[in-house]
């Protein structure tokens, strides 16, 4: 418990040590607009990535409908905010957006995730297109055309702090009595049945817990792009997250992080090719997975405890 | 009555390009257990063929099918051996993310080279609609349905009578063991995938005669579908895959002729889940009991 709780201050200190640097180089000038742009895109992709590595990494359940919840979070700012358009409705609407996303995981989750990997995936993906479907002809959510002129309530700063606090919290989870109880029916279904786990329970556990952060996730990109339409929520955008997820390791938190930013880099030089941008995105998708078969990092973790438990070795 | 009638001919007609393209994704499926995200660009590939043999080349139909068939045969073959074979052992979330890297490849290489304009499809076969009874019928709804059908009896012999397709049948069932048999597998997969590619490729020009216009997007809806329709036949079975097929292109005509057609797809998805939760591996596919 202590080095969990030491774990945790390090990793406090170097996320305020980070937000410190962003700042001081905004204030310097090196950062403009268009890296902002970048980094606010690579922590919101952070945090839909790292609810996503949960589901697939940690529980074992192929999930491909990861944007529907999205959806749910980013509509929700999108309806409320532009009548309440302070900091506390932008809060109030995220909180709603991961509520309605909680519901909406139940009502998906309780009956599909008795089914098993490719057919989870693609009873999942058939969720998320119902939901988009849905809002696609909602009046409410003003259909095709989507949410024009949302209230800018999100600046870098939330996104990087909110990120940060995911993290933090989907890292506690998986280190918890229920990580481990949702990685062990990841490696054998049965033998965690046996031991006398609740399996459906906690595969339930873990895919809310991720809708939940896609929600956040949707509710940022709201609230800073300023413009949503159901489109930018179809499986191709499940899809995406999906290839942070893969491209830096399932099962590794820190390689969703890399794999983010590595994408997020490779997104904003490839600005420069015009159309040749995608094919050459897709062919470094494919060699890097043909090369890198396991994603970039695989499952290794960057851990402050494995430098602490050398520090006591060394001691005796 | 008549509606109805009227309505399960449109269905059957857009179902037997499902059923064409669910082919492909269950025997690919069935022998490596990938969901080639591919194949519907396959299918795109064989409308983009057929388009340019017709206008440039002046084939006749049946030769710009057969050789979009051949050609897109050729295209799957060499898009297993570069992207796919590499990977046989790696993690399947990781083939199936190549597969989307391939797919990707494919839709912008093609908007590249050729630009993501829609374009007309040469009308090689001129309508002619006939009335039965109150029922209309055109030339080309005759002329896919009967192809489509063709095309799988051809393939249910050929996985049925053949060698290759005992060899296939075999290497569904247990790789390992079909190679201490002395299949080879490589030729085993590459034939695979060369068969289920051909039959993408006829569905293209089909599609193509049909809806009258093409563009490098267009294999991207309907191979989701397709796969939806080869996952509530039952993913591995070719039966399955023609029955999925023909479920999707009744349904989706049924839902918009009642007048709900921006939910058909909505529609197609719940049928899913429904047929998922009822019977866990499809209609046609075998339920497989893990063991401890």
């Amino acid at each position: 418990m202590r080095t969990r709780l030491k774990a945790n201050l390090v990793w406090a200190g170097l996320m305020i040590f980070g937000f410190i640097l962003i700042d001081g180089l905004e204030f310097a000038g090196i950062i403009n607009t268009f890296i902002e742009n970048m980094l606010v895109t690579i922590g919101i992709n952070v945090i839909l990535a790292i609810g996503l590595n949960l589901i697939i990494g940690f529980s074992g359940q192929f999930s491909l409908g990861h944007a529907g919840f999205m959806a749910i979070g980013a509509y929700a700012t999108g309806i409320i905010t532009p009548t309440i358009t302070t900091i506390g409705g932008f809060y109030l609407s995220m909180f709603i957006g991961v509520i309605i996303a909680i519901i909406a995981a139940l009502i998906v989750g309780i009956p599909t995730l008795r089914l098993r990997g490719d057919y989870l995936a693609i009873a999942t993906m058939g969720a998320a297109e119902i939901i988009r479907l849905l809002i696609n002809n909602l009046k409410i959510t003003n259909g095709a055309a989507g949410i024009f002129n949302i209230p800018a309530l999100a600046s870098w700063a939330t996104v990087y702090v909110i990120m940060c606090i995911t993290t933090i919290m989907t890292v506690n989870f998986i280190h918890s009595r229920s990580g481990r109880a949702i990685m062990a029916i990841r490696e054998d279904e049965i033998a965690a049945e046996a031991m006398g786990l609740n399996t459906t329970r906690w595969k339930l556990a873990a895919f809310v817990f991720g809708a939940a952060t896609a929600a956040v996730g949707g509710s940022l990109h709201a609230a800073y792009i300023q413009t949503i339409a159901p489109s930018d929520f179809n499986i191709m955008a499940s899809i995406a997250i999906l290839i942070i997820v893969v491209l830096g390791g399932v099962g590794s938190i820190t390689g969703t992080f890399v794999a983010a930013i590595v994408l997020g880099a490779l997104d904003t030089i490839l600005q420069n090719f015009g159309t040749l941008r995608m094919i050459i995105y897709s062919l470094a998708l494919i060699l890097i997975m043909i090369f890198k078969p396991a994603g970039l990092l695989g499952t290794w973790e960057l851990s402050f405890k494995r430098f602490n438990r050398q520090e006591v070795a060394d001691h005796e | 009555m008549q509606t109805i009638g009227q309505q399960l001919i449109n269905g059957l007609s857009l179902g037997s390009i499902y059923a064409l393209l669910a082919l492909g994704y269950t025997m690919v499926y069935g022998i490596i257990k990938l969901i080639n995200f591919a194949h519907g660009d396959i299918y795109m590939l064989g409308a983009f063929w057929g388009y340019y043999v017709i206008n440039v080349l002046h084939f006749s139909f049946i030769a710009a099918m057969l050789s979009a068939m051949l050609f897109c045969a050729l295209v799957g073959v060499i898009i297993e051996y570069c992207a796919y074979r590499p990977l046989r052992h790696s993690p399947r979330i990781t083939a199936l993310i190549t597969a989307i890297g391939v797919s990707f490849l494919l839709e912008n290489g093609m908007s590249y080279l050729f630009t993501a304009n829609t374009r007309s499809f040469p009308q090689v076969i001129k309508t002619v609609t006939y009335h039965l009874g109150s029922l209309q019928i055109s030339n080309v709804q005759l002329l896919i349905l009967g192809t489509a059908c063709g095309l799988m009896l051809l393939l249910e012999l050929i996985i049925k009578k053949t060698t290759m397709g005992k060899a296939m049948r075999a290497v569904a069932v247990d790789p390992t063991a079909a190679q201490l048999v002395g299949i080879n597998l490589n030729h085993t997969i590459s034939f695979t995938f060369a068969l289920g590619s051909a039959m993408a490729g006829a569905a293209g020009v089909l599609i193509g005669l049909y809806y009258n216009s093409i563009d490098p997007l267009m294999g991207m809806t309907p191979g989701i579908k397709a796969f939806v329709a080869a996952v509530i036949g039952g993913i591995g079975s070719v039966p399955g895959a023609s029955l999925g097929g023909f479920i999707i292109g009744i349904l989706e005509t049924a839902v918009q002729a009642i007048g709900l057609s921006a939910y058909k797809d909505a529609v197609v998805y719940l049928v899913l889940i429904v047929i998922l939760l009822v019977m866990p591996a499809g209609i046609f596919g075998k339920n497989v009991k893990e063991k401890v």
